[in-house]
This record gives C-alpha cells, structure tokens and sequence, in this order.
C-alpha cells in the first residue's frame, strides 16, 4: 500500500555550512526557556510562579481555552523569571537548571494493551501533546477532532537540515514505541515518509505499523505538506495531525522509560558556524554554550533557532525553540551594497537564485554564504509563475496568497488553505519578487479561518 | 544625509526622490525580520531591466531603420540599399529617436515621481520599462508633443488611477499608442507617418500593412499579391527593413529579445509561443477562405509584417496586464494572436490590430485566469464527493 511520490517543483536552496557527522554532548544548560510563542494560538495558562521549584516533567503552563493540554518542564529548576511583554503578554518562561536533576517518574506502560484514549490520557498528562500538531491551521492538535491520519517525515529537506538517519541513530526503540503510540489516536493509518535520496535509517526503513512512503525531489519534499496533499489530501472538515520524527523518539521514550526526556540531538549549522557540527542537548536549552567559539566574529551574525526559511531570530544567548531541530547562523545583511558590484545590477555570483537573472545556473555545485538582506524593496506583486515553480501543490499560490492578504475566507477554502501551513509557502516568501513576507500572510489567513470556520 | 529625509526631518517631503536615488545606486540596508531570513537576488528593478536590455536590439535596429527610411524620405528614392551609409543612417535615425525616449522617460517619470510624492513611496519601476516600449511603437513622424501628451495619459488614467506599478489593467505602452490612434488618426496611421522628415513627393511612407489594406479599397497601391510579396519581401520584414513603428519592423530583434526574455524567465514563453500559434492559425483559416488578396497572403507573413512579433513578445507578456496561471497564458496568447490577425484582416480600418487585440486580451485576462482557477477549486470539491 505504500505510495511513491515524485515532486518535479521545489528549489534547495545551497547554503554554506553543512553540519559535519560528529556529535559532541553539550552539559546541561544553565537555564532553558520555554515561549509560548512556539505554539501558535496558544494563551498560556500559569501553573508555576517566580520562584517555584520544578522536575522535570512538571507542568509549567497550560492553554487556557484547552486545558488538558499541557506544556512541562524539560528539566528540574527554579522558575528564574516570568518575561512579560504589552499588555502582561507572557513572552518567555526562564528556569534556571539544577545541578543534580530530578524528574517526575511514572510506571512504564505497555503500549500494546492500552487503548486509544488511554494513550491519549497518558500523552496530554505527561505533556508530550504539544509535539502532536494539527492540520488544518498549524497548530497545537484539538484532542478531540479525530484525525483521518498521522503523517510522520522522517527527513528534513529544508537548507542545511539535520539529517535524522544520522541524529537519531540508534533510537529505534524510542521511535518505534512513539510510532505505536500514535498509532493508537487514529482510526486511520500512520505515515512515514522516507527520502528516495539516501539510504533510510533501519528504524525508518523497517518500521512497523505504519504505511512507509517514498518521496523524491527538492524541498519542500521533507515537509509534511506535499507528503499529505499527494498521498491523502485534506478536505474541508478532516483533520490530520503531524509529528517530528525526532519528537516521535520523545513520545516514544516516555512510554519506554516512564519520565519525560526532551533530550535530542541537534544540528549547528550555517556560513557563520567555526564547524558545525551535531550537538546533542534538550529542548529550551540556553545556546550559548553552543555558540562558545563557535561563530566567526567578523561582522554581525543573525542566530536562527530553526532552519534559514522558517526559523525563529534568536539572541546570540537565546535559548532553542521547542520544535527546532538546528541552530542556524547566518551573516547579517543590513548594509548598503552598491548597485554594480553587490547590488541589484551586479554581476551576482554571490546571490543565489530560482531566476536565471542571476548566474546562479552555471555554478550547479556551488554553496553560497547568503546574508539576511532582502535584496530590493517590497513591491506590488508584478512577475507572474515564478511561487508557482517551487509550490508543489496542486493549488494556485499566488492566488491563495491573495485571498490570505484580502480576508477573503471563501476564496481562501475554495483554493485550498486547509492544506497548507505556513511553512509550505517558505520557498515562495524566498524567490517572490515582492518581497512580500508570505509566510506572515497566510498565517494571518489561517488565523481568520481557525476564528471564522473551525 | 540620510536624517534629512527620514520622518521629522526637514526633507521629509522630498524624501521618496531621495529614496528612489539612493535605492538606484545601492541595494538597501533592509533586512529580512519575518518568516524566510534570506530572500532570493531578484528584484523588481533587476527584473526591469532585464526587460530593458532584451529591449536593446528593437532599439538599435530600430534607429538604424528609422534613419534609412528618413533618407529614403529625403532623397526621394525608395530604392536606396538598406545596408549603405550606415553612420549617416545612425545620425539621421538618432535625431529622430532620441527625442522621443528623452520626452517619454521625462514625462512619464516625473508624472511617477508626483504621484509617488503624494503617496509617500519612491519610484517603483514599471516604467522603465514602459518608457522605453512607448517610443518603439510611435511612428517615425509624430511630433514629440503628442507623445508627451499620450505618455501622461497612459500614466495617469493607465495606471496611477488604478494604483501605480503592477495594480494597471491595460499595458501602459499600447494605452500610450492606442490614446493616439483614437485621438489623432491622421498621425499614427495612412502613409504620411512612417517617414520621418520632410517627405518629397512621389516617396510613399506607407507600411506593408497600409498598403496591404488598400487592397480593399478602390485604389489599391499594388495590383496584386505577388507585385506586394515581391515590393515587401519576407526576407525584409523579417529582417526588418520596411516602414513602421520605431521599434517594431525588425522580427529579428524581437526574436533576440524573446530569447532573452525566455532565458532569463522574466518572459513567458507560454504566451510568446501560443500568440505566434493563435496569429498562424488565424492566418491558415484565411487561406482558406480566400477570395481576396487580404485573404490569400501566406499567414506566415502576417507574422512577419507590422508589429506582431513585437506585441507578441514584448506587450503581450507584460505579467502585469497578462493572464496569471500557467494554462491561461496559452489560451490568452493563442486568443490575442487568433483575435489580432482578425481585426487586421477582417477590418482593415484597423491595420494594426496586434494593439487592439492585446488590449482586448488585458481585459479579457482576468476572467481566463477565473475560470482556470474555477477549474482547479472544482477539482478540489470534486475530490470531497468521489472520498
């Protein structure tokens, strides 16, 4: 029943800075921060006060409008500060770690006899829901909208991305423990999609219980978007939920171990990185200890927690996202670049681009060291067809990308919002013209859609 | 300088000119904040000029060739080589041009420029390339005023109304051109025109599409076919050496402009291909027909002759005023090509009818992209019923 899938449109994107196959084991971080903002919609509802001391494991905050669902501690600490922003807004829970860790242990389960809602139970207790994310929307998953199936990538095709074949190597049991798991929460089938690319980790390869795909082309082919919209399309009214490959390894070890373990090996990586290299440490964590002599000083350096498309802009201190997978650096591009020689009439063999303006197609091999600058103004939307090569959908970007800017919630359903997540449209916020952030755009447009229809 | 022109400085006003200079020579300092960190090379300006460049041949031929039949005008002599006196040509052809890019830019960009001030933005770059096509597609002979006159209008009523670049619904150019075929008929058609200068009598300026519609008059200039294929030789129009519009005679230039344009994907080839589709169809179907000179020219001289290869690689793939999805662009070059070689044919009050049927198209394009968007959005319902 497995299906393969040949996507013909896409762009990689060649970046600098490959992350090299050896994996160093950062100490416990001084402190780890836990954003509301990584789970979009999300009003957090505070469980633990300034002050208070938690395990790992222990709830930190919860939606307020879902209660069931719950965010929990990575690691003991004490609650260091609560980051307020307008209007008392929660940006950021700060925990500062204890030296010897404690966490909260639960008896291990046998998945096999448990049933769904069991799972179900166990997983929003347990705080592991938030890995589990929903679509239509892009969100955190309702519990209650039964999804029609689950759809796992088990390879991230975004630049520079952590190879999960590598970082998660040797946690078969984790990963097929978690895939059991989901297995549980639906009526229907469990997908993996595995890479033509390259040769498939066993654990990916052999996995059982689930329906393994096969997907060949350029990114966005590791995305679960066009993996769901070519082997099982969302219609208006179903759901589908999706997992990290990595963060099935975490669902999976707290079936295996009884305790909540955000431990997971991520990939440094970009132009500006000394060596990247695989780190393995844990979700929240403070990067500065990954950062130390890491990064070339010249200049100033932008760090992404997440890859160059979709990532989040973080302090240089910052801490890690709480679905990122690698730590991108970039340079920053905030200078004036002088129309014949770097600017917009320049030769450009240092710009990388879907276009054939820029001579980008003669040097196939080539890896570029791209900065943060946007090259050119925002415009009017003027070329035509060019989203339309890196969107392989059967969906009109542009247009939809309209509907999303004009609130127009009909045309949004009629053209097909309810399959797509923002993250799908990175390529198209890359190669636009426009420099419109697309990306913003649609999410403004599922937001009204998840207010109005949902 | 900068703090003079940001908000609250006291050149604030003057701060969209500040801004399209400063944007012209370097690349801003603006950086990415949401969403994708890096952007892709292209912009609109590059993008433009891209345009410009594939222009460049349609414009240096399109001197040479304004040059020789201002000669030709001045020497009372339609026999002249086309190949000899070049520099002399290039002089004569250069007096001619040159004034007309020099009042189509100015006009045309300082109308942006006013517009620009009063919405607070700088020049955004539709019309440089708009600037340069206007030109191209006058006859040798307008007078400059008229120009000036059309080039505003396009600018104003064409598309600062609708809301400046990439908002007009019709291409900028031909509403410049079409302003002056309705406006001032004596000007831009009949065989007075396309010869710049001081005309000596017994020199006919008309073009192979002028005399091609006088044989449905009373008084045809040639008394049949084959004494018009010899007078306007293929070989000829492809090149280019014939009367005509500044830019348009030459199918070689326009086919190197193509090619750039195509190359460089700022151009769609799906519209290129499918006007020279939708022009050679028509054309068979013609012959077919037959009965009449008009009729029985071989359609592939219809695309040869006149500005259709111009319009259809230059005007008619404007993405602005163009179809969007992928399969309207075909069924909107096939139409444009099919539609403008009716209009040429079949109304030969109208001789060129490329304009006219790339203006109907501009209009048209938006409800071919519906009803290919429609088709996608059914498929998708479709998708719900058979699950």
């Amino acid at each position: 029943m497995s299906k393969t899938v040949r996507l013909k449109k896409g762009l990689d994107i060649r970046l600098l800075g490959e992350a090299e196959k050896v994996t160093i084991t950062l100490p416990l971080p001084t402190t780890i921060s836990l954003k509301p903002s990584d789970f979009h919609g999300m009003t957090p509802k505070m469980f633990a006060k300034e002050g208070s001391h938690v395990k790992a494991g222990e709830v930190i905050f919860c939606n307020k409008y879902n209660e069931p669902v719950k965010i929990v501690s990575p690691l003991s600490g004490t609650i260091q500060s609560i980051v307020r922003g307008e209007k008392r807004k929660i940006l950021e829970i700060l925990i500062a770690v204890d030296a010897t860790q404690e966490s909260l242990e639960m008896p291990t389960k046998d998945i096999s006899t448990m049933s769904g809602d069991e799972v179900k139970e166990t997983m929003l207790a347990a705080g592991l829901w938030p890995f589990v994310k929903q679509r239509p929307l892009d969100i955190i998953a309702t519990q209650d909208n039964a999804p029609k199936a689950i759809f796992i990538s088990a390879f991230d095709s975004a630049p520079l991305a952590a190879d999960f074949n590598y970082s998660m190597h040797g946690q078969d049991a984790d990963f097929q423990a978690g895939l059991d798991a989901l297995a549980k929460l639906t009526n229907g089938k469990v997908h993996l999609t595995l890479s033509t690319k390259s040769a498939n980790d066993a654990k990916f390869e052999h996995a059982k219980g689930v329906q393994i795909n096969k997907i060949s082309g350029k990114h966005p082919a590791g995305n679960v978007g066009p993996q769901i919209h070519h082997i099982d399309p969302i219609n208006k009214g179903e759901f589908i939920w999706t997992v990290n490959a990595q963060d099935v390894a975490i669902i999976g070890r707290y079936f295996n171990t009884g305790k909540y373990d955000a431990h997971k090996t991520i990939a440094l990586t970009g132009s500006e990185a000394v060596a990247p290299k695989y780190y393995k440490t844990i979700i929240g964590a403070n990067i500065s200890a990954l950062l130390k002599d890491a990064v070339k000083t010249e200049g100033k350096v932008r760090v992404i927690s997440g890859n160059a498309l979709t990532g989040d802009k973080i302090d240089a201190d910052g801490h890690l996202g709480f679905y990122a997978n690698q730590v991108t650096l970039l340079p920053e591009g905030d200078q004036y670049k002088f129309f014949l020689t770097t600017g917009w009439l320049g030769l450009g063999f240092d710009k990388f681009s879907n276009s054939r303006l820029f001579p980008t197609f003669l040097t196939p091999k080539k890896k570029f060291r791209l900065d943060t600058n946007t090259n050119g103004e925002e415009r009017a939307f003027v070329v035509t067809g060019e989203l339309e090569k890196v969107f392989p959908f059967d969906i009109f970007p542009m247009q939809l990308v309209k509907a999303a800017i004009t609130d127009d919630i009909d045309g949004m359903e009629n053209l097909g919002i309810y399959e797509v997540a923002p993250e799908d449209f990175a390529l198209c916020e890359y190669v636009c013209t426009t420099k419109i952030n697309i990306q913003d755009k649609i999410r403004q447009g599922l937001d009204l859609i998840g207010e109005e229809c949902m | 300088m900068e703090p003079n022109f940001v908000k609250g400085g006291k050149l604030e006003k003057w701060n969209p000119l500040f801004e399209t200079l400063s944007t012209f020579a370097f690349t801003p300092k603006i950086i990415t904040t949401k969403g994708a960190h890096i952007r892709d090379g292209v912009d609109l300006k590059r993008t433009m000029m891209t345009v410009i460049i594939a222009l460049i041949p349609c414009l240096l031929f399109g001197i040479y060739n304004t040059g020789h039949w201002a000669m030709v005008a001045e020497q009372g002599n339609r026999d002249l080589i086309f190949w000899a006196d070049q520099s002399t040509k290039i002089l004569l052809g250069l007096k001619v041009v040159l004034p007309l890019i020099v009042v189509s830019y100015g006009v045309g960009l300082l109308i942006e420029f006013i517009f620009g001030m009063f919405r607070g933005h700088s020049l955004h770059e539709g019309f440089l390339v708009s600037g340069m096509l206007i030109p191209l597609v006058m006859p040798a002979d307008v007078p400059l005023w008229m120009v000036a006159v059309a080039t505003a209008f396009a600018v104003i009523i064409g598309k600062e109304v609708f809301g400046g670049t990439g908002m007009n619904i019709v291409n900028i150019a031909l509403t410049a051109r079409a302003f002056l075929f309705f406006a001032y008929p004596t000007s831009m058609s009949g065989d007075k025109v396309w010869l710049a200068g001081k005309e000596v009598d017994g020199v006919s300026g008309s073009t192979a599409l002028g005399d091609l519609a006088s044989f449905m008059s009373d008084k045809p200039v040639f008394e049949n076919l084959d004494a018009y294929t010899s007078n306007y030789s293929l070989f000829d129009s492809v090149v280019g050496a014939i009367p005509g519009s500044v830019g348009e005679t030459s199918v070689i230039a326009c086919l190197i402009g193509a090619a750039i344009l195509v190359f460089s994907g700022v151009g769609s080839l799906r519209i290129i291909l499918s006007f020279f589709v939708g022009g050679f169809v028509m054309g068979l179907l013609l012959n077919l027909i037959g009965g009449n000179p008009y009729l029985d020219l071989p359609a592939y001289y219809h695309l040869a002759i006149g500005g259709f290869a111009f319009g259809a690689v230059f005007m008619a793939t404007d993405p602005v005023t163009a179809a969007q999805t992928a399969n309207g662009k075909i069924i909107y070059g096939f139409l444009g090509g099919l539609v403008a070689i009716i209009i040429r044919v079949l109304n030969p009050a109208y001789p060129e009818g490329v304009m006219l049927s790339i203006l109907l198209m501009n209009v048209l394009a938006p409800i071919i992209d519906h009803y290919v968007v429609q088709g996608n959005i059914k498929r998708r319902l479709k998708r719900i019923k058979t699950a």
